[in-house]
C-alpha cells in the first residue's frame, strides 16, 4: 500500500502523503500506465499516479459484483446508512488534508475548498445515508391480484467525474449510489486524482466491505471509454462536456443499453431588469460567473442587462470585479487561482482573442495574470452580437459578456437562443415577472435574485442538450434504482 | 405520384372499410413525398392497399407542426382541458370501437375478437387512466435555506416523438399518446409501415374530438429512413420507441448524435415462466399457455422459455399439450380463432428457421412444428422440449408461437437460469409457497414479475425492462416521468 505514497508539501508548507494508486477492491494497485498530476498555479509536477486501461477497469467491475452479489447486496438499509455517516464524520475530521490537496490539484481557493467542497461531499453523504431505509415501491390497487412495485438497485453502476468539482461531484454520485444499495466504480479525471484517493482511504477506515467503492483515474478514451462500455455494469452516470457525453450515449448503445445520466455544458443566461437591487446583483452577477474560476456548468456566462441600467451596472460590475483577489490558492484570501490546466488556460485565451477579433469591447481583463501557473484575469466582453462565438459557445473559465436589452420578449429570445439549458436566473423586484421569465425560461435550474446557490437537496440538472437526469434531492434516487413490478394472483382468470 | 387520400379494402369475410392512406399532420391528410408502401394482409398474403410514407421533408413538416403547436397554443391549454379532449377521445374510440378493431384484425392478422376486448378496450381504458393525470402532475416545494423558496415544476419536454411496432398497432400507440399528452407534450408518432391502418382510423377521432392542429401527428415509413429522420431531428426532445433491442441501439446512437433527445426504449424479450412441483399444474398449464402463445407470441412479454421443476414435468407437459390442442388457429374474423397468421413471411420465415434451428440443438419438438394450412402466414403453436439454457431457443427471440422447455431442480436453479439471459422484460412464477413466491420475485431479474399468472396488464401498473429490454416506464404514474423535466425555482429574499 505505502509503495504509492508520494511525499509533498504545498507551496504553504503544508506536509502531504498523497495517495497514487487505483483503488480496487479496498486496496491501492498499480495500473498499467502512469499519468503526471500537474499543480496549476505552478505548471511544475505534484506526482504520477497510476492509470487504468481497459483491463483494470474490467477488475474493479469485477470487484462491484463481487461485493453486491456478496456482503453489501445482503446489508440492511441501516447498516449502509452507518458506514455512509461514517465515512462523512471522517470526511469532515480529516476536512483541512482533503482541502489542501484539493487545492494543491485542481487550483481553487483553499477557503471554497474547505467551507465548500469539501463540507458538501460530506453533506451529500449524510443527506442520502438518511434516504438508504426510505427508498419505497408501491402498492397499486388491481382487481383481483395484488400488484406492487419494488425500487431494487441496479448492481454496479459506473461514475465518471470532471476536474472542476473533484470532491463535490464524487458526492453527488457515491451519495444516492451507496444509499440505494448499489456498488461503484467511479473514474476521476486524470487532472484532479488526488483528493478522490484519500477519500478511498476513508473508505477503508470507514470499514465499507471490499469492493463496494471503487476509484480508479485514466483517460477518458482508455479508461472512461472501457467503463462506459462494460457489459457488467448497467448504468454509468457522466458529468463534463456535452462531446464527451454523445461518445458515453453512444458506447451505451453499442454495448449493453446501460441506463445513462449526464451532466454536460451549459451557457446561462442572467437576466438583469432595471427594477432589481443592482448593488446585490452586481453581487450575485459576479459569483455567477467567477466562482470557481468560471469552471462551473452552470456559470452565467451571458449578462442580459436592461438598456436603462446597462451602464450603470457595467460601471458597478467593473468596479466590484476589480476587488476580487487573485492569487495563491493555498492563501485564505485568494478568491480566484488558476485555471485547471495549460489545455484550457489556452482555450480560454483563444476564446478571449476570438472575441477580440470578432469585434467585441474587452471591456476589463483579457490577458494571462503573472508569469507562472494558469492564471487568467476575470475578463468582461461588451458589445457583442448573439451569434459571435464568445456569447455561443461554452468557454469555461472566466470570460463574460454583457448585452443590453429592452424587455421580456426581446431579452428571452435571445437567452432561448441556445443549445444548451442547464440553469438561468432573472433578477427584478417584481413577483408576476418573476414567476412569468422563470416558467418561460428553459433551464433546469432557475434563480430568481440570486445566482449559483446549489443545495444538497434541490435537484439539479439540464434541459435540451445540457444533460439527462436529475442530481441531488430525492429526485436522484430514480437515476440508481430500476422498478420491477409484481402482480400475484389471487381470482383473476386467463 | 399521390393516390387518394380514402381507399376501400376488404376483410375475408367480405367487409368493406374505407381507410385512409395520407399522412396525418397538422390535423389534415396528407400526401407524403416518400414511396408508396404496400401493406399486406397476413391471412391471405395479399396487398390490402397502399398507403403514402413520409420522406425527410415530411417528418420535418410534422415536427414543425407540433413545435409550432406547443410554443402557441398547447402549453396555453389548461391541464383539465386537456384531460377533457383525452376522455373525449376514449368516448370516440368506444364508439368506434369495432371499426378500429376490423382494422387492428386486418392488417395485423390478429383475431377480431382480441383486438376488440383486448387491444382497442385496454386502449380505452389507457385513455381514461391518463386524461385523470393531467391535472394531477406536481412539482414540490423544498425547504433548504431560511432566505429562500425552492420549488420544482415538472414541464413537458415539448414535440415528443414515437416509434411503434406492428405487434400491438392501436395499443402500442396509446401508450405513448396517453401520457405523452397527459403530461402537456405534442407528438409526432411514426408507426409501423406494415400496420398503418388502424392508426389512421385514430387519426379521424383526433381531429373530432377537438385537438388543435399538430398537438397529434401521424405518419409512417421505414425505421431506417422515416424513423432516423425523426431519432435525429434536433427539435424533437425525447424519443419513445417500442421495437427490436437492434434498432433500439440505433435509436440511441441517434440521440448520440443529434441532440441528446431523451430517450425510453422498450425492447425485446425472452421471459422465463417458472412451473414449481408444488404450482397448482391445470391452473399454471392454462396461464403459462396463454403466457407464450397470447398474440401469436408476438409480444416483447411472452413467456418464451418455460423451466418446470423435474418431479412434476411429466404431469405439467400433458396438462399443457392438452391446453395447447385446445387452441383454435383461423381466420382473424372467425368467431372462433385464438391464432392468426405471423405479420409477415420474413417473420414467418424466422420462426420456421428457429424451430428447426432447436431440434439441431438436441430439443424434442413435442408438439406442433409446421406450417398450418397453405396460405397465409400460419404455423402450428409450437413445442420444444428437453432444451438447456444455453440453447440458441432459449437465449434468442423468436417472436413466434414458439416455446422452449427445460427442467431445473432446486428454485435456486431455476431463478439463476431465469436470469442467465441478455433480456430482462418480464417473467413468471407458480407455486403455492408463499416463501417461494417471495423470493422468486426479489431475485428475478425483470421489470414484471407475475405470480401464479401471465400477461396480465393494468393501466395503473409500470411495465418496463431490466438490461438490454430497454430502459423507462410505460403505465401507471411512473409513466409520467417519462415525459416531463424538472425545472427548479430558487428565489432569494435576501441579499448574499
Amino acid at each position: 500500500m505505502s509503495q504509492f505514497i508520494v511525499e509533498t508539501d504545498t507551496p504553504n508548507g503544508y506536509k502531504l502523503k498523497l495517495q497514487t494508486g487505483l483503488f480496487i477492491n479496498n486496496e491501492f494497485v498499480a495500473g498499467s500506465d502512469s499519468i503526471d498530476t500537474i499543480n496549476p498555479a505552478t505548471g511544475k509536477l505534484i506526482a504520477s499516479v497510476q492509470a487504468a486501461d481497459k483491463n483494470d477497469v474490467h477488475t474493479a467491475v469485477k470487484a462491484a459484483e463481487a461485493a453486491f452479489n456478496g456482503p453489501w447486496g445482503k446489508m440492511s438499509a441501516l447498516d449502509r446508512a452507518a458506514l455512509m455517516f461514517k465515512l462523512a464524520d471522517l470526511i469532515d475530521r480529516d476536512n483541512e488534508e482533503l482541502s489542501q490537496i484539493e487545492t494543491l490539484d485542481n487550483g481553487k481557493g483553499i477557503t471554497f475548498a474547505r467551507l465548500f467542497d469539501v463540507k458538501q461531499i460530506a453533506i451529500s453523504l449524510r443527506y442520502f445515508a438518511g434516504y438508504a431505509d426510505k427508498v419505497h415501491g408501491k402498492v397499486i390497487d388491481t382487481e383481483g391480484a395484488l400488484s406492487y412495485t419494488r425500487h431494487e438497485p441496479i448492481g454496479v453502476c459506473g461514475a465518471i467525474i470532471p476536474w472542476n468539482f473533484p470532491l463535490m461531484m464524487l458526492g453527488w454520485k457515491l451519495g444516492p449510489a451507496l444509499a440505494t444499495g448499489n456498488t461503484c466504480v467511479v473514474k476521476t479525471s486524470e487532472l484532479t486524482p488526488l483528493s478522490a484517493y484519500k477519500v478511498a482511504q476513508l473508505v477503508v477506515e470507514a470499514g465499507f466491505p471490499p469492493g463496494v467503492v471503487n476509484i480508479i483515474t485514466g483517460y477518458g478514451a482508455v479508461a472512461g471509454d472501457a467503463l462506459a462500455r462494460h457489459m457488467d455494469v448497467h448504468k454509468i452516470a457522466f458529468t463534463g462536456s456535452t462531446a464527451v457525453g454523445r461518445l458515453i450515449m453512444k458506447a451505451a448503445a453499442e454495448s449493453n443499453l446501460k441506463k445513462v445520466t449526464l451532466e454536460l455544458g451549459g451557457k446561462s443566461p442572467n437576466i438583469i431588469f432595471d427594477d432589481c437591487d443592482l448593488d446585490q446583483a452586481v453581487r450575485w452577477a459576479h459569483k455567477g460567473i467567477f466562482f470557481n474560476h468560471g469552471q462551473t456548468c452552470c456559470a452565467g456566462s451571458r449578462i442580459y442587462v436592461q438598456a436603462s441600467i446597462h451602464d450603470e451596472f457595467l460601471k458597478k460590475f467593473k468596479e466590484y470585479t476589480s476587488q476580487t483577489k487573485l492569487g495563491n490558492p493555498h492563501d485564505d484570501d485568494t478568491f480566484q487561482g488558476p485555471q485547471v490546466s495549460q489545455t484550457q488556460f489556452d482555450r480560454i485565451m483563444g476564446f478571449i482573442d476570438t472575441g477580440k477579433k470578432e469585434g467585441a469591447t474587452c471591456f476589463m481583463g483579457g490577458e494571462r495574470w503573472g508569469n507562472e501557473g494558469y492564471f487568467i484575469e476575470p475578463t468582461v466582453f461588451t458589445n457583442v452580437k448573439e451569434d459571435m462565438s464568445i456569447v455561443k459557445d461554452e468557454i469555461f473559465g472566466p470570460v463574460v459578456t454583457v448585452s443590453k436589452f429592452n424587455g421580456v420578449e426581446d431579452v428571452l429570445s435571445m437567452a432561448l437562443d441556445t443549445e444548451y439549458g442547464l440553469a438561468a436566473a432573472v433578477f427584478t423586484k417584481d413577483t408576476a415577472r418573476a414567476l412569468d421569465v422563470s416558467n418561460r425560461l428553459k433551464a433546469g435550474t432557475v434563480w430568481v435574485n440570486c445566482f449559483n446557490e446549489l443545495d444538497y437537496n434541490t435537484p439539479f440538472g439540464g434541459f435540451r442538450q445540457s444533460g439527462i437526469g436529475r442530481e441531488n434531492g430525492e429526485y436522484a434516487l430514480d437515476n440508481y434504482i430500476q422498478v420491477k413490478t409484481v402482480k400475484i394472483n389471487i381470482n383473476r382468470k386467463p | 405520384m399521390a393516390q387518394a387520400d380514402i381507399q376501400t379494402v376488404r376483410t375475408s369475410k367480405g367487409q368493406e372499410i374505407k381507410v385512409h392512406t395520407h399522412l396525418f399532420i397538422n390535423n389534415e391528410f396528407v400526401p407524403g413525398n416518400g414511396p408508396l408502401i404496400e401493406t399486406i394482409n397476413p391471412a391471405t398474403e395479399e396487398v390490402i392497399c397502399s398507403v403514402h410514407s413520409a420522406d425527410e421533408s415530411d417528418v420535418n413538416a410534422a415536427v414543425k407542426a407540433a413545435k409550432t403547436c406547443f410554443q402557441s397554443t398547447w402549453r396555453k391549454v389548461s391541464p383539465s382541458e386537456k384531460g377533457r379532449l383525452i376522455n373525449k377521445l376514449a368516448d370516440l374510440m368506444e364508439r368506434d370501437k369495432d371499426e378500429i378493431a376490423v382494422l387492428d384484425a386486418l392488417d395485423n392478422g390478429k383475431a377480431f375478437t382480441v383486438a376488440r376486448d383486448v387491444d382497442v378496450t385496454d386502449s380505452i381504458a389507457c385513455f381514461r387512466y391518463f386524461a385523470g393525470w393531467a391535472d394531477k402532475i406536481h412539482g414540490k416545494t423544498i425547504d433548504t435555506t431560511f432566505d429562500k423558496l425552492c420549488y420544482t415544476r415538472h414541464e413537458p419536454l415539448g414535440v415528443v416523438g414515437a416509434v411503434i411496432p406492428w405487434n400491438y398497432p392501436t395499443m402500442m400507440a396509446v401508450w405513448k399518446f396517453a401520457p405523452a399528452l397527459a403530461a402537456g407534450n405534442t407528438i409526432v408518432m411514426k408507426t409501423s409501415e406494415i400496420t398503418p391502418l388502424p392508426l389512421y382510423k385514430f387519426a379521424e377521432l383526433v381531429k373530432e374530438a377537438g385537438f388543435p392542429a399538430g398537438v397529434v401527428n401521424i405518419i409512417t415509413g421505414y425505421g431506417q429512413t422515416t424513423g432516423s429522420y425523426l431519432g435525429c431531428h434536433p427539435d424533437v426532445s425525447k424519443m419513445a420507441f417500442t421495437g427490436s433491442t437492434v434498432t433500439g441501439r440505433k435509436i440511441m446512437e441517434s440521440s448520440a448524435s443529434s441532440n441528446l433527445k431523451k430517450l425510453q426504449l422498450e425492447l425485446g424479450g425472452k421471459s422465463a415462466q417458472i412451473v414449481c412441483a408444488d404450482a397448482d399444474l391445470a391452473s399454471a398449464a392454462t396461464w403459462a399457455c396463454g403466457g407464450i402463445f397470447n398474440n401469436h407470441g408476438q409480444s416483447c412479454n411472452a413467456g418464451s422459455r418455460i423451466l418446470v421443476q423435474e418431479d412434476v414435468f411429466d404431469k405439467f407437459m400433458e396438462l399443457f399439450i392438452a391446453e395447447t390442442k385446445k387452441l383454435v388457429v383461423g381466420d382473424p374474423f372467425d368467431e372462433d380463432t385464438f391464432q392468426g397468421p405471423q405479420i409477415s413471411k420474413l417473420q414467418f420465415d424466422k420462426i420456421m428457421n428457429y424451430i428447426k434451428i432447436g431440434q439441431e440443438e438436441g430439443a424434442v419438438l413435442a408438439h406442433g412444428g409446421k406450417r398450418h394450412g397453405e396460405k397465409g402466414y400460419y404455423i402450428e403453436p409450437t413445442i420444444l422440449t428437453h432444451c438447456k439454457n444455453n440453447f440458441r431457443v432459449m437465449q434468442e427471440e423468436i417472436f413466434g408461437p414458439v416455446v422452449a422447455i427445460a427442467t431445473f431442480k432446486t428454485i435456486e436453479e431455476a431463478i439463476e437460469m431465469a436470469n442467465d439471459s441478455e433480456y430482462g422484460l418480464a417473467g413468471g412464477v407458480y407455486t403455492s409457497s408463499l416463501d417461494t413466491a417471495i423470493t422468486v420475485s426479489n431475485e428475478m431479474q425483470a421489470g414484471t414479475v407475475w405470480v401464479n399468472c401471465f400477461d396480465i396488464f393494468d393501466q395503473s401498473t409500470p411495465f418496463g425492462g431490466y438490461k438490454q429490454s430497454g430502459f423507462g416506464k410505460e403505465l401507471g404514474k411512473y409513466a409520467l416521468q417519462e415525459y416531463t423535466q424538472v425545472k427548479v425555482v430558487k428565489i432569494q429574499r435576501a441579499g448574499l
